[in-house]
């Protein structure tokens, strides 16, 4: 009780109050820093005096944050957030510094210090970001028409019972088949390979909308339908007006899991059969051994897909505000 | 109040309903269920009809064939003569759950009949007048989960209301709230018929509410419902609770029911 007194006490007689994770958070970049200068990498790598320089900045930046983050309002109270994994990613850069480089303990070429990945992105810029605008391109016609199609079948086999005879059946059977399973057929069916790589993505995204969308609008409370039906509903207003927005949570169930399965297939086709994107970026570097390559572009996979997670995300939350409090 | 008033003389029309020996029963996994036993029922244009009756009857049954939800096995029904063969907006059901469609807002809720029918962009003001009627003006953005019970039923009374229905079918609407709220709509229920002049068919199974609203009370069996008795309630309005016909009235239905009401 009184040491809490007392801590309180210290608190308010500073007359600038510090972050004090800022603090530690900046003396664990400036050593990793240190360590990436202060001993030759025991192979080059390239770029290690900018990666030094680039800590050196993340450093100083922390340390002027310390006593100016109760200034900045909410980005302020989200970087304090953070403060812990600032300090960890401080530590985590020295280690990785330490371990490869500098002790050659995890060795070249299947182990990479971050001014490896730093070296690729100077080096390969180019090509690196023509792969991902491939890439995205591949992702947004496939996930794109497979959402569309998906949701239009889930709905036409939820509201039509005739629909549902003969569709149910199909989606039973073919759809547990994993879409990478249809590459050998689908590469000679359709005229060209990124025709059939959209074609896959498509399938991957759009089997679990469907099924989603299906159960969806399968299990709407009857009752909307006969309030609606009094009021003098059609047909069509019954679908797209009741049975389509009551059944859009199950519906986003559906789009976050064929997202996932979106990703999964398309960098498989692009290793089979693409001329570029980051899927055969990942493929072409392998055989070459350059694993920096390797893992400079598995960090850019990391920050697309989780970034598309978030952007679903923010739109589910959009889309679905009416459901706060429900669930 | 002007807008409510206007409202209310728009729609100072009601309908006649003839119910001519109207049975009916479900399928129940082969099993045949009669709920309905020769239903013979006429209600006067304005007239206020409570329906009372165990729990399970087929009260509600009736309710969905006056509505055209359902068409009756046997029997016809007649709304002004016509007979009803599906859902129509002249004639509009009111359930116990307000059903309000969650992902819109009362507003946009009350909006849906004159949507369904490509009447919302030439009459906006009538969402408005109807959400005044019920008083939910400050409400009209908010979303059903943020209301309460007896303000979503208010909500669901507007929704009805604003397509100018005719016959206005109830069905025990006030069964879920508490009683205090209850009281309140009982009374607020009561106003709107007398403002909105409808023809309006109650089902319920608490005889208090039927005798302060009704102008006859229909007594059902328990299931195969069948009409077991009539009263007429001749009291002015607004009637007292503990007016000593009505008690007694009472005493009298309940008797009729026998023991198996709850």
């Amino acid at each position: 009780m009184s040491d809490i007194a007392q801590g309180g006490a210290v608190r308010t007689v500073a007359s600038v109050p510090i972050w004090r994770d800022g603090l530690v958070a900046a003396a664990a970049w400036l050593v990793a820093a240190a360590v990436s200068v202060a001993t030759p990498d025991v192979v080059p790598w390239g770029s290690t005096q900018l990666w030094a320089e680039i800590l050196t900045g993340g450093a100083v930046l922390l340390l002027v944050l310390s006593g100016t983050v109760q200034w900045l309002g909410r980005v302020g109270r989200v970087i304090v957030h953070y403060g812990p994994w600032l300090i960890a990613l401080g530590v985590w850069f020295a280690v990785w510094e330490v371990v490869t480089a500098k002790t050659g303990w995890l060795p070249k070429p299947f182990f990479s210090p971050p001014q490896g990945l730093l070296h690729v992105y100077l080096v390969d810029t180019t090509r690196l970001g023509l792969c991902v605008l491939f890439s995205l391109r591949l992702w947004a016609y496939g996930f794109g028409s497979g959402v569309i199609a998906g949701f239009l079948v889930g709905v036409a086999l939820g509201w039509s019972k005739r629909f549902a005879y003969w569709g149910m059946p199909l989606l039973k059977l073919i759809g547990p088949v994993p879409a990478t399973a249809w590459i050998p057929c689908m590469f000679f069916i359709l005229p060209t390979t990124f025709s059939a790589s959209v074609f896959l993505v498509a399938l991957a995204s759009g089997i679990p909308v469907a099924i989603l969308t299906a159960s969806g609008v399968g299990s709407v409370n009857r009752a909307y339908y006969d309030v609606a039906r009094t009021l003098g509903a059609s047909e069509r207003f019954l679908v797209w007006k009741v049975a389509v927005p009551a059944s859009l949570p199950h519906v986003f169930v559906g789009l976050f899991m064929g997202l996932y399965y979106s990703f999964a297939v398309l960098v498989v086709a692009e290793m089979l059969g693409a001329k570029y994107g980051l899927g055969w970026y990942l493929q072409f570097q392998t055989g070459y051994s350059a694993y920096a390559n390797v893992y400079a572009t598995l960090v850019i996979m990391a920050l697309l897909t989780s970034g598309l997670v978030k952007l679903l995300f923010v739109t589910r939350d959009r889309m679905l505000s009416w459901q706060k409090g429900i669930i | 109040m002007s807008a409510a008033l206007k409202l209310a003389d728009a729609t100072r029309r009601s309908v006649a309903l003839e119910v001519r020996g109207v049975s009916h029963a479900f399928d129940l996994g082969g099993k045949h269920l009669p709920v309905l036993d020769n239903i013979d029922l006429s209600v006067a244009p304005g007239e206020f009809v409570a329906l009372l009756g165990p729990s399970g009857c087929g009260k509600s049954t009736l309710l969905r064939l006056v509505a055209g939800l359902e068409q009756p096995n046997t029997g016809t029904l007649l709304e002004d003569g016509a007979p009803i063969l599906s859902p129509d907006p002249s004639r509009i059901l009111v359930f116990q759950d307000p059903t309000l469609f969650p992902w819109r807002t009362v507003w946009k809720n009350v909006a849906v009949g004159l949507e369904a029918r490509g009447l919302l962009p030439a009459q906006k003001q009538r969402v408005a007048d109807a959400l005044s009627l019920v008083r939910l003006e400050a409400f009209a953005h908010a979303y059903p989960h943020q209301l309460s019970g007896g303000m979503a039923q208010r909500a669901a009374l507007a929704r009805a209301l604003v397509n100018d229905p005719h016959l206005l079918l109830l069905d025990e609407p006030l069964g879920k709230l508490d009683s205090l709220t209850r009281l309140a709509m009982q009374n607020e229920l009561l106003s709107l018929w007398q403002k909105v002049g409808f023809t309006a068919l109650l089902v319920t199974h608490d005889v208090e509410e039927a005798l302060l609203l009704a102008d006859r009370v229909i007594v059902l069996s328990d299931r195969p419902a069948r009409i077991v008795t009539e009263f007429r309630i001749e009291q002015p309005r607004p009637r007292r609770r503990d007016d000593s016909d009505l008690v007694h009235l009472r005493q009298t239905i309940l008797a009729t029911l026998g023991p198996i009401h709850d």
